[in-house]
């Protein structure tokens, strides 16, 4: 029974992972850019929202409604004045761009937040701790059952935006040929810096929910960079859906590694990864296409 | 010249400079290393911590299992170097930021499956007690010369091969991949090369760091920060300079003697500059004193850049 519970658990964690991976994605997607600081600004919106609970008392779910406006902001504003300059210079500039910004960005928050651990789960009041009993062993908590849907539900309207909406067209006219999307009139550097403005604001969507799941710290963007890394590949590069199947791979690793040992619960989520990598390197779902 | 004179250096100068000029050592083998990667080779990689951490702890490993110090420095040092070969295998699969973070990953499970070992110190760290039987003015200079003759051969090697036939595929392969594959340069072979020559002098640099400061954690000398040291280096220096990573390193080592302990702002300052350099001065400071004055003190040649004067073609053939 402890298996099952160790699935499920795994299955609900995933859901974390696909949505703190489907910004990953969609940047990769569209930019091909692999954003090194895509952690970093998860963490840097789960702060945003704690200073806002902090000051004004609402439960973090409201207070995550203007700071994901400000991070589509962010998002924005960082393609057109950093990642739209290094893109021009060449395919290496915009990782150390990223990557330097990660830096510039942890340590900031390290300088004005301190190395104090902190955590909103006392904030959202039953959410986090009720859960489901289905049977003696199995629990299943509401908090990873609204996370999974969310993920659903971001994965699914991003999905609906790309295939239906004029600007999500655009965006994959513009992910598949820059030039010939310029011709019939996208302007691209809108496009990609729509994409990036989404990409952000998805990630401190899911820095949100892990301070609300869990603790943080301004060091733990890395570690919410390479768990959204492994999940897209896993899942396959340029799938969305292959993002969430990725993250529950993850996820469903990570518990059964737990369940033999807790300190095995990362090195298990590192280890299916690199065997991924090793037998197919396109990832499960993995498509040719930029973003399907 | 230059090396006879620093050779002598832990007899003329005292404890503190040796010490301080093994740090700048380590540092120029890491710039450098890096650089051969990312200048040569278009691999941006930022899991080089794994084989500094390796390194490190393949020295602790060896002399817990009775081997003296300095030859178990050398050993895990090749073994660094070894190791680096089967990861190749599986990194190079992945191109651009998909290898940056793959070989970030590799580096994480081997800082984990380290601490997870408690005849290693696990998380806490551990000490190389058995450089404790040298006096630390022996244990010094020992430690100095090894890095001196370290970087020195770790420089020549990296000379040797970016003259070698190897050295104008690489750049053919950092340029265009796959216009260097069509007219027949072995890509992966190429790329393989690089890969593990980095790890060897990673691990060189680890063993060194560890004999220096004789204390090690694996989440310091697994972490992530390295990595920030070598961009900066790299890119304020100059990348694809074979020079420039040398310049890189100096002025990080100044740099970290004046502002180390403004702590975390000396970080912002490293990322921002290396944000700056990145976007305005691709070729780093070294770039642009060659460019001003045409300057080249170890020319690995065959370059031609993004712009090609007749005169940097005519040098090429030279």
């Amino acid at each position: 029974m402890n298996w099952v519970n160790a699935v499920v658990q795994g299955i609900l964690l995933g859901g974390f992972y696909a949505l703190l991976a489907c910004g990953l994605s969609l940047m990769f997607g569209v930019m091909r850019i692999i954003n090194l600081a895509h952690g970093d600004l998860a963490v840097l919106g789960a702060f945003l929202v704690w200073v806002a609970v902090d000051h004004t008392d609402v439960s973090p779910f409201l207070a995550l409604v203007p700071v994901l406006g400000l991070m589509y902001g962010v998002g924005y504003a960082l393609q057109r004045g950093l990642l739209e300059r290094s893109l021009r210079a060449g395919v290496l500039v915009p990782l150390l761009t990223t990557f330097g910004l990660a830096i510039v960005i942890q340590n900031l928050l390290l300088e004005i937040f301190s190395p104090d651990v902190r955590s909103l789960g006392g904030r959202t009041g039953g959410v986090t701790t009720t859960s489901w009993r289905i049977s003696g062993d199995l629990a299943i908590s509401k908090l990873g059952v609204l996370i999974l849907a969310v993920a659903i539900t971001v994965l699914g309207g991003l999905h609906l935006f790309l295939t239906h909406a004029p600007a999500g067209r655009a965006m994959r006219a513009t992910a598949q040929d820059v030039d010939t999307a310029e011709l019939v009139g996208i302007d691209s550097r809108a496009v990609y810096a729509r994409a990036a403005g989404i990409s952000v604001a998805v990630a401190a969507l899911a820095g949100a929910f892990l301070a609300i799941r869990a603790a943080f710290d301004p060091s733990s963007g890395p570690t919410q960079l390479i768990f959204a890394f492994e999940a897209v590949v896993i899942g396959g590069f340029g799938s969305l859906w292959g993002t969430l199947v990725g993250g529950i791979v993850l996820g469903v690793s990570q518990t059964i590694g737990a369940e033999i040992d807790p300190q095995y619960s990362i090195l298990a989520g590192h280890l299916v990864f690199l065997t991924v990598l090793a037998v197919r390197g396109r990832g499960i779902l993995g498509a040719r296409e930029a973003i399907a | 010249m230059l090396l006879v004179a620093l050779a002598f250096v832990p007899v003329l100068l005292g404890a503190n400079a040796t010490q301080k000029l093994t740090l700048l050592f380590v540092l120029v083998i890491l710039a450098a290393m890096w650089n051969a990667l990312a200048g040569y080779g278009g691999l941006v990689s930022v899991g080089q911590q794994a084989y500094i951490g390796l390194g490190a702890y393949g020295t602790i490993y060896l002399a817990n299992h009775n081997v003296a110090p300095y030859p178990a420095l050398l050993l895990a040092t090749v073994f660094a170097g070894a190791v680096g070969l089967p990861v190749s295998y599986l990194v190079l699969r992945m191109r651009g930021g998909q290898f940056a973070i793959a070989t970030w990953v590799v580096a994480e499970v081997f800082a984990i499956v380290v601490s997870l070992d408690k005849s290693l110190g696990a998380g806490t760290g551990t000490s190389l007690i058995e450089l404790n039987r040298y006096t630390p003015d022996e244990r010094r200079a020992y430690t100095y010369w090894l890095a001196l003759g370290a970087m020195t051969f770790l420089l020549a090697l990296l000379f040797v091969l970016l003259r070698s036939r190897l050295g104008a595929s690489l750049q053919a392969i950092r340029d265009d991949e796959e216009a260097a594959a069509s007219v027949g340069v072995r890509v992966m072979a190429g790329k393989r090369i690089l890969y593990v020559v980095a790890a060897l002098g990673c691990g060189a640099a680890g063993a060194i760091t560890l004999s220096n400061t004789l204390f090690i954690q694996p989440g310091s000398i697994f972490g992530i920060q390295w990595t920030a040291y070598m961009i900066f280096m790299v890119l304020v220096g100059g990348l694809g300079t074979f020079e420039g990573p040398i310049l890189g390193a100096i002025i990080l080592f100044l740099v970290q003697d004046w502002f180390a302990d403004r702590g975390v702002w000396y970080l912002v300052g490293l990322g921002l500059t290396a944000i700056l350099f990145a976007l305005l001065l691709p070729h780093g400071l070294w770039g642009a004193l060659e460019e001003r004055f045409s300057l080249r003190l170890l020319p690995v040649g065959y370059r031609v850049r993004g712009l090609p004067s007749r005169a940097r073609a005519a040098e090429g053939d030279a």
